[in-house]
């Protein structure tokens, strides 16, 4: 990839940041000096370190590997002042084994550059991803213990304002991309097959309170949450044996710590995520008193209107993947569709007046 | 009492309220009328007593909406084995 964009985030990512004696990294070492590089299996040879590579190129965000080093263009949407406020928690010490920390950009605290156009770009340590072909073997219970201990970091002690979590903001702009999928669709028409699913996930959509649709301030919002938990967002760090940690801090912000627990329990819920494996994380979270649900009992009370959101939300980029092509239906956007079709189809739902949720 | 098999002397035995003759020499066990029901009864409130077995362990709690799954162990309707599916916990 040769955009202006990624070879900008190269030339970040193998920067040494500024001048001063905040700087962790070290300049790139001589070529023949060994570098610390991620282990890899035997056989499969390692790009080197001074050579970039693209691990992600979304609408929403591009990040760039240059050896121990990562550069990330945010979205071009985003809040350059809440993002300075998020990179601020990140690298405090409260969040210390939690969140992956930013490395310095511009100043010893300052992580933040703004292109001429106004995208935000930051430079973090690289880690080691989870392995995407394994999900059974992925770390649930470090995890839930992360999110355990993120959920318990007192809000009032970091630099603030702290922002507020971007979880149901983030469920809507799927909506969004939904309807403008149809609307700007291909020429010929939208299989019948995609326009039914649409419609079971706007009802669903509608289903849900006003402020899972991010259009009211939750009732709770006392707790830092993560706001877009998933296995993407877990890395090792050192790369090599190091402990896991949360990284993607865009959603980060003050909110209700059960939207953080609700993807993995849509998961489950769904039937994309083994019973005993939602046993598993849910009992670390307790272990590691995590304070979003009651420690004993039935937690859907909890995590029945994030979890229906995010499902809303995974059913609506899965549909508007399949109206753009980017990708078919599959048996897991399928098993999120149909959760949508029978949240609409429990009695409660078409009580007058719509669900009483909270 | 001698044994009637091998005529060893037998000795009076208290099982749980039942008395029983058992031979010094074969071992052999005599039982008067009415004590092979009376040890047969109390076997049975034995076993009554027992805790039962294991209960399998209980399936998560889930909402109504969630997908519908089967009693049976290991296969609860859960598709996160299959291959290629994966993909979806990894992404918003």
């Amino acid at each position: 990839m040769t955009t202006p964009l990624a070879d900008r985030l190269a030339a970040l990512a193998a920067s040494s940041g500024p001048d001063g004696p905040a700087d962790p990294p070290p300049a790139p070492p001589a070529p023949e000096t060994p570098v610390d590089r991620p282990w890899t299996p035997a056989g499969h040879a390692h790009p080197p370190a001074d050579h970039p590579q693209v691990l992600a190129d979304r609408p929403d965000g591009t990040v760039v590997r240059s050896g121990r080093t990562v550069a990330k263009a945010h979205a071009p949407d985003a809040d350059p002042q809440d993002l300075a406020a998020r990179l601020r928690i990140a690298a405090h010490p409260l969040l210390h084994g939690i969140l992956l920390p930013p490395l310095p950009l511009t100043a010893p605290d300052g992580f933040l550059l703004l292109t001429d156009d106004g995208r935000a770009l930051t430079r973090w340590p690289y880690g080691s991803p989870v392995a995407p072909d394994d999900p059974d073997a992925a770390p649930w219970e470090d995890a839930a213990r992360l999110l355990a201990r993120l959920h318990r970091v007192d809000p009032r002690q970091l630099p603030g304002p702290v922002p507020p979590m971007c979880g149901p903001a983030k469920a809507a702009r799927a909506l969004t991309r939904l309807r403008g999928a149809l609307e700007n669709g291909p020429a010929e028409a939208v299989p019948r097959i995609l326009r039914a699913a649409a419609t079971a996930v706007e009802r669903a959509w509608y289903g849900l309170p006003p402020w899972a649709r991010g259009e009211v301030p939750p009732p709770r919002a006392a707790s830092l949450c993560h706001g877009d938990l998933h296995l993407g967002q877990l890395v090792r760090h050192p790369a090599t044996g190091g402990r896991w940690l949360l990284i993607d801090i865009d959603d980060l912000g003050l909110g209700d710590a059960a939207w953080d627990l609700a993807r993995p329990a849509a998961w489950f819920a769904t039937g994309l995520l083994a019973p005993d494996i939602w046993t598993r994380f849910l009992t670390a979270y307790h272990a590691a008193g995590g304070p979003a649900l009651p420690p004993h009992g039935d937690p859907w009370p909890e995590l029945e209107v994030p979890a229906r959101a995010l499902t809303v939300q995974t059913a609506a980029l899965a549909v508007a993947k399949a109206v753009t092509g980017e990708r078919a239906l599959d048996e897991a956007a399928t098993a999120v569709i149909d959760a949508c079709s029978r949240m609409v189809s429990l009695p409660q739902q078409l009580a007058p007046g719509g669900p009483v949720v909270r | 009492m001698q044994c009637p098999k091998c005529h060893a002397p037998m000795h009076t035995y208290n099982r749980n309220g039942v008395q029983i003759e058992q031979c010094a020499g074969c071992r052999g066990i005599f039982l008067d009328y009415g004590e092979l029901e009376a040890l047969t009864r109390l076997e049975s409130q034995w076993v009554q007593q027992a805790p039962p077995p294991p209960a399998p362990q209980a399936y998560p709690a889930a909402p109504a909406w969630g997908a519908p799954h089967h009693g049976h162990h290991g296969h609860h309707g859960h598709h996160g084995h299959h291959r290629g599916l994966g993909h979806m916990l990894f992404s918003s």
